[in-house]
C-alpha cells in the first residue's frame, strides 16, 4: 500500500481555543478508513484542514503523494483529488443531475457552456461506480440516498483519489446504507481511499478497515478494526465506560396506565393492541413507514383512528385532539426535538413552562413570576441540565440539554403515558446516556414510556420489551433478556 | 422525447404560455383593436423599460439576490448621460457608454456593500435607491432636461412601412432594445458557464463557496449586469418620453418584480428562467393594455394585475406542493 495523504503534529487554535492538539493521521491508497469522535472531538477540523479550508497551525506537517505542505488550500486540494462531501451533500437542488455531477467543468474564465462534455462527464463517472440515474433530472425530485449517489459520482468526475464522507448514514434507511457500502466497496476496488465520519458505530464496525478516535481535540489512537469492537470505540471516545444492562423488569402487578384495543386506522396500522403498566418503559420500531409514528401520533390525538379504544389509566380517551390528550395524561416529544418541540428564540424557562401556564396563573390570569422561576428551577435541577441562566435562549444550550428541556416540558404536564418519538437521533454518545438515565429516572417514577425508535440496538438496551411494527402491524413482541438484538433485527427487516 | 414533453407540460412557463394566448384570443374577440399592429407595436414600445428592466433583475434574482435600487439607478444614469450630451456632442454610443459606465458603478456599489457587511441585499438597495434618489433629487433639485439633442430627439427606426391606413411603422428603437436585454440574458444564464454559476449560488450558496467559486466576483457581475441594463432602460425610457425628469421612474420597482415573479422566478434564488420572465412581462402588459382597451376604469388597473399576480403565484405554490406530496407517497 502506498500513503495518500500524512499529517504528523498538526494543531489547530481558534483563539484562545485548541481545536487539534498534536494529531496524527495517515491514509493509505484504497482503504476505507473511519473517524470517530463526538460532537466537538475535532473531527471537522481534521476535515476542513485535509480539504484545505483551514490552515493548521504551524509546526505540523502534511505530506500529500509525497510532497511535504506547509497547509493546502482549496484549489490545491481538490487538483489532487481530495474530495469532501459534507453531511448536506452541498449540491444544487435547482439543477439537473447532470450538472450537478459536472459542476467542476463551470469553474473557470468565462465562456461558453459546454453540454456535450457535461453529460458525458456525468455518464462516465456515474459508470464507474454502476450507478444509474436520468441525468436530466432535478435533484430536488431525487431521494436523499439518489442525492448522495450524485454527490458520490461527483467526487468521481474529479478524479478523486480520497474521498472523505461526512455523516454519510445519517438519513439513510437500512437498505440505502447497505447500497452505500457497496459504492464505498467499489471505491475502494479503483484504488480510491474513503474516510469515513460516522456516529453510528456499527456501521463504522462493518466497513471499515483502521478506525481513527478523536476525543477533545487530541488523537485516541488508530485501530485496526478487527482488534476493536463498538464498546471499546464508546469508551475510547468518551473516555467513559458504560452499562447497557436492559433496566430491570417492570412490574407485572403495577397498574395499567395506556391500554390500546383493536386500534385502526386505514392505510395507517390496522387492529393495534397493547397495553403499557405503571413504570414500564416499551420499545416500539419498524422501518419507516411501518406506521409507527402515525400509531404514536394516533394515541397523542394527533392521527384520529377509525375504530378501536384507547384508555389511560381505565379510563376511556377520545383523543379528538393533542389538546384532550394532554389532559388525560398523555404526553408526547417529536421525532424533530428542533423543528416541533422547542421555541429556539425563546428562554429556557418559557420553554420548559409552554405546556403548564395554566397552573401558574396567579390573580387575574397573569403569570406569577415567583412560581415561573421556581417551576422552571425545579425541572432544571430534576433533569440534571446545565443551564447557565434560564433566561437565555434555549437555542444556546448543546444539543443533549436541549433534548432535557424538551422532556422537562412534557414532564412538567405530570404525564401518565410519555412517548417519545426517536428521543437520540442526532445527539452523540454522553447526550444519548444522558437520556436513557432520565427515561429510567420517570419510569422509576411511575411513568409509563413508549420510547419509539429506528435502531434496534436502542429499543433492545433501553427497553423492559420491544414491540415490532410491519406494514401497519404489530407482528411481535421482544423480551430483551431472553432474547438477542440480531433476532431483533430479523423481525424488523424479514 | 416524451419526458421532456411532459417536463414542459408540467413546468410553470407552459401554464403563463396558456393564460398569456387565452387573454390575447379574449381580448382579439372582444375588442376591435387589440389585435392590430399599431397597438402591438405601441404594447412592445411601452413595455420596453420594464421588460429591460426585468431582464436584469432575473439574473439578480436568479442568484439568490434581489434589488430595489435599480429606478434610482435608471434615474440617476440617464441623467447623467443627456446632462453631458446637452453640452458635448458625444452621439449615440457616447450616450449608451456614460448610461452603462454609471449603471454599472452604481450596481458594483450595492454589490460591494451587499458582499462586505452581510447583511440583506433587500435592505441594502432598499437604502441605496434612497441615496441614489436623495443625492440626484439634491443636485438636480428636481429640473427636467427638456432641450435633448437632436439625433436623440429623432431616434432609430429601422425597415420603415406604412400601413393601408397611411400609419408609419418600423422597429423602432425601444423594441430593438428589449429584445436584445433579453437575449443577452438568455445567453448570459443559459449559454456561459458563469450563467450556470450563477444558477448555482441560487441553488446552494453554501456549496457554491466550498466548491471555490469567485462569490464576491459573481455577485459584482450579477449586480453590476443589474445597473447596466437599468441603464439601458434608462435611455430607452427617456427616448420614448423626449424628456429627462428625475421623479418619474421611482415607483415602478415593485411592478417589476411582479412580473419576473409572475413568470416563475423564486424569491429564494436559483429558479427563473428567461421566457418566463419574458412570460410575466407580457401578461402584465397584456392585461394592462386590454384593461384600457375593454374601457375599464383605469383606477381599476392596479387592483387586476394585483389579483392576476396573486392568482398566479398561489396555482404555482399549490402545484408545486401536490408534486412533492406525490413524490412522497
Amino acid at each position: 500500500m502506498t500513503t495518500f495523504l500524512e499529517l504528523t503534529h498538526v494543531s489547530k487554535h481558534f483563539g484562545g481555543v485548541r481545536a487539534l492538539r498534536d494529531v496524527d493521521l495517515s491514509l493509505e491508497a484504497g482503504e476505507v478508513h473511519c473517524l470517530v469522535g463526538e460532537n466537538g472531538s475535532g473531527k471537522s477540523t481534521l476535515i476542513k484542514i485535509i480539504a484545505g479550508v483551514q490552515a493548521p497551525d504551524p509546526g505540523g506537517s502534511i505530506v500529500l503523494e509525497g510532497r511535504e505542505h506547509a497547509r493546502l488550500d482549496p484549489i490545491l486540494s481538490t487538483k489532487s483529488g481530495i474530495q469532501v462531501i459534507y453531511q448536506d451533500l452541498s449540491l444544487f437542488p435547482n439543477m439537473s443531475v447532470a450538472e450537478n455531477i459536472a459542476i467542476g467543468s463551470h469553474m473557470g474564465l468565462p465562456r461558453l457552456a459546454n453540454w456535450n462534455r457535461i453529460n458525458d462527464i456525468a455518464a462516465k463517472a456515474m459508470a464507474r461506480i454502476n450507478v444509474n440515474l436520468d441525468l436530466e433530472t432535478m435533484v430536488s425530485d431525487l431521494s436523499i440516498a439518489n442525492r448522495q449517489l450524485v454527490a458520490i459520482c461527483r467526487a468521481m468526475a474529479a478524479d478523486a483519489k480520497l474521498v472523505i464522507m461526512d455523516e454519510p448514514t445519517a438519513s439513510l434507511t437500512r437498505h440505502e446504507v447497505d447500497s452505500l457500502l457497496r459504492v464505498v466497496n467499489d471505491l475502494k476496488n479503483r484504488d480510491i481511499c474513503t474516510v469515513f465520519v460516522s456516529h453510528r458505530l456499527d456501521e463504522v464496525m462493518e466497513i471499515a478497515e483502521r478506525v481513527t478516535v478523536l476525543r477533545d481535540g487530541g488523537k485516541v489512537g488508530t485501530f485496526d478494526a478487527s482488534e476493536i469492537t463498538s464498546r471499546r470505540l464508546e469508551t475510547l471516545m468518551t473516555g467513559h465506560e458504560f452499562h447497557y444492562a436492559p433496566p430491570r423488569p417492570g412490574g407485572e402487578v403495577a397498574e395499567v396506565v395506556l391500554a390500546v384495543r383493536n386500534l385502526s386506522r386505514p392505510g395507517h396500522y390496522e387492529d393495534i393492541s397493547f397495553d403499557i403498566r405503571k413504570g414500564e418503559i416499551v420499545g416500539l420500531t419498524g422501518l419507516l413507514g411501518s406506521g409507527r409514528t402515525e400509531l404514536a401520533l394516533s394515541i397523542f390525538g394527533m392521527n384520529p383512528p377509525s375504530r378501536g379504544t384507547i384508555e389511560v389509566s381505565g379510563k376511556p380517551l377520545i383523543a379528538s385532539s393533542n389538546r384532550v390528550a394532554i389532559a388525560s395524561g398523555v404526553a408526547y416529544v417529536p421525532e424533530d426535538r428542533l423543528m416541533l418541540g422547542l421555541a429556539l428564540g425563546q428562554p429556557i424557562s418559557a420553554n420548559i413552562l409552554a405546556t403548564v401556564l395554566d397552573s401558574l396563573a396567579g390573580k387575574f390570569g397573569l403569570i406569577n413570576p415567583a412560581k415561573r422561576v421556581a417551576a422552571a428551577d425545579d425541572w432544571i435541577v430534576r433533569l440534571n441540565t446545565k443551564v447557565s441562566d434560564l433566561e437565555n435562549p434555549v437555542g444556546t444550550l448543546s444539543g443533549g440539554n436541549q433534548q432535557r428541556v424538551v422532556l422537562g416540558k412534557w414532564m412538567a404536564t405530570k404525564p401518565r403515558v410519555l412517548i417519545l418519538d426517536s428521543p437520540t437521533v442526532g445527539v452523540d454518545i454522553k447526550a444519548k446516556d444522558g437520556i436513557y438515565e432520565i427515561v429510567h429516572r420517570l419510569a422509576a417514577e411511575g411513568v409509563g414510556v413508549l420510547l419509539i425508535s429506528d435502531e434496534a440496538q436502542e429499543v433492545f438496551y433501553h427497553t423492559h420489551r420491544v414491540l415490532v411494527m410491519r406494514q401497519g402491524r404489530l407482528v411481535s413482541e421482544v423480551d430483551p433478556l431472553s432474547s438477542t438484538e440480531r433476532n431483533l433485527q430479523e423481525e424488523i427487516y424479514a | 422525447m416524451p419526458k421532456t414533453i411532459q417536463r414542459w407540460t408540467r413546468s410553470h412557463e407552459f401554464w403563463l404560455l396558456a393564460v398569456v394566448i387565452v387573454l390575447s384570443m379574449f381580448l382579439t374577440a372582444a375588442t376591435d383593436s387589440f389585435l392590430t399592429l399599431q397597438n402591438l407595436f405601441d404594447l412592445l414600445t411601452s413595455t420596453s423599460f420594464a421588460g429591460i428592466l426585468a431582464a436584469g433583475l432575473l439574473v439578480v434574482l436568479v442568484f439568490g439576490g434581489i434589488d430595489i435600487s435599480f429606478t434610482a439607478i435608471a434615474s440617476v444614469a440617464q441623467y447623467v448621460a443627456l446632462t453631458i450630451a446637452k453640452t458635448y456632442p458625444i452621439g449615440w454610443f457616447g450616450v449608451f457608454f456614460v448610461a452603462c459606465c454609471t449603471g454599472i458603478l452604481c450596481g458594483l456599489f450595492n454589490a460591494v456593500i451587499i458582499h462586505k457587511v452581510r447583511i440583506s441585499s433587500v435592505i441594502v438597495t432598499i437604502s441605496t435607491l434612497n441615496i441614489f434618489y436623495g443625492l440626484l433629487i439634491y443636485i438636480t433639485r428636481g429640473d427636467y432636461i427638456t432641450s435633448l439633442p437632436s439625433y436623440f430627439r429623432e431616434g432609430i427606426w429601422w425597415f420603415e412601412f406604412t400601413d393601408s391606413n397611411g400609419f408609419p411603422y418600423a422597429i423602432n428603437f425601444q423594441a430593438l432594445l428589449l429584445v436584445v436585454a433579453f437575449f443577452m440574458t438568455w445567453v448570459l444564464l443559459n449559454k456561459t458557464n458563469i450563467g450556470r454559476q450563477i444558477y448555482a449560488m441560487g441553488g446552494n450558496e453554501i456549496a457554491a463557496e466550498r466548491l471555490g467559486f469567485h462569490v464576491f466576483g459573481l455577485r459584482c457581475l450579477v449586480y453590476g449586469y443589474m445597473g447596466f441594463m437599468a441603464a439601458i432602460a434608462s435611455i430607452s425610457q427617456a427616448q420614448l418620453a423626449q424628456s429627462v425628469t428625475p421623479t418619474t421612474l421611482i415607483g415602478k420597482e415593485l411592478e417589476v418584480l411582479a412580473a419576473v415573479v409572475l413568470g416563475g422566478a423564486s424569491l429564494a434564488g436559483g429558479n427563473g428562467s428567461v421566457f418566463g420572465a419574458v412570460l410575466g412581462v407580457m401578461l402584465i402588459a397584456i392585461l394592462q393594455n386590454g384593461l384600457i382597451l375593454l374601457g375599464v376604469s383605469s383606477y381599476w388597473n392596479q387592483f387586476f394585475v394585483g389579483c392576476v399576480i396573486l392568482l398566479a403565484v398561489s396555482a404555482t405554490a399549490l402545484s408545486q406542493r401536490r408534486r412533492h406530496a406525490g413524490l412522497a407517497s
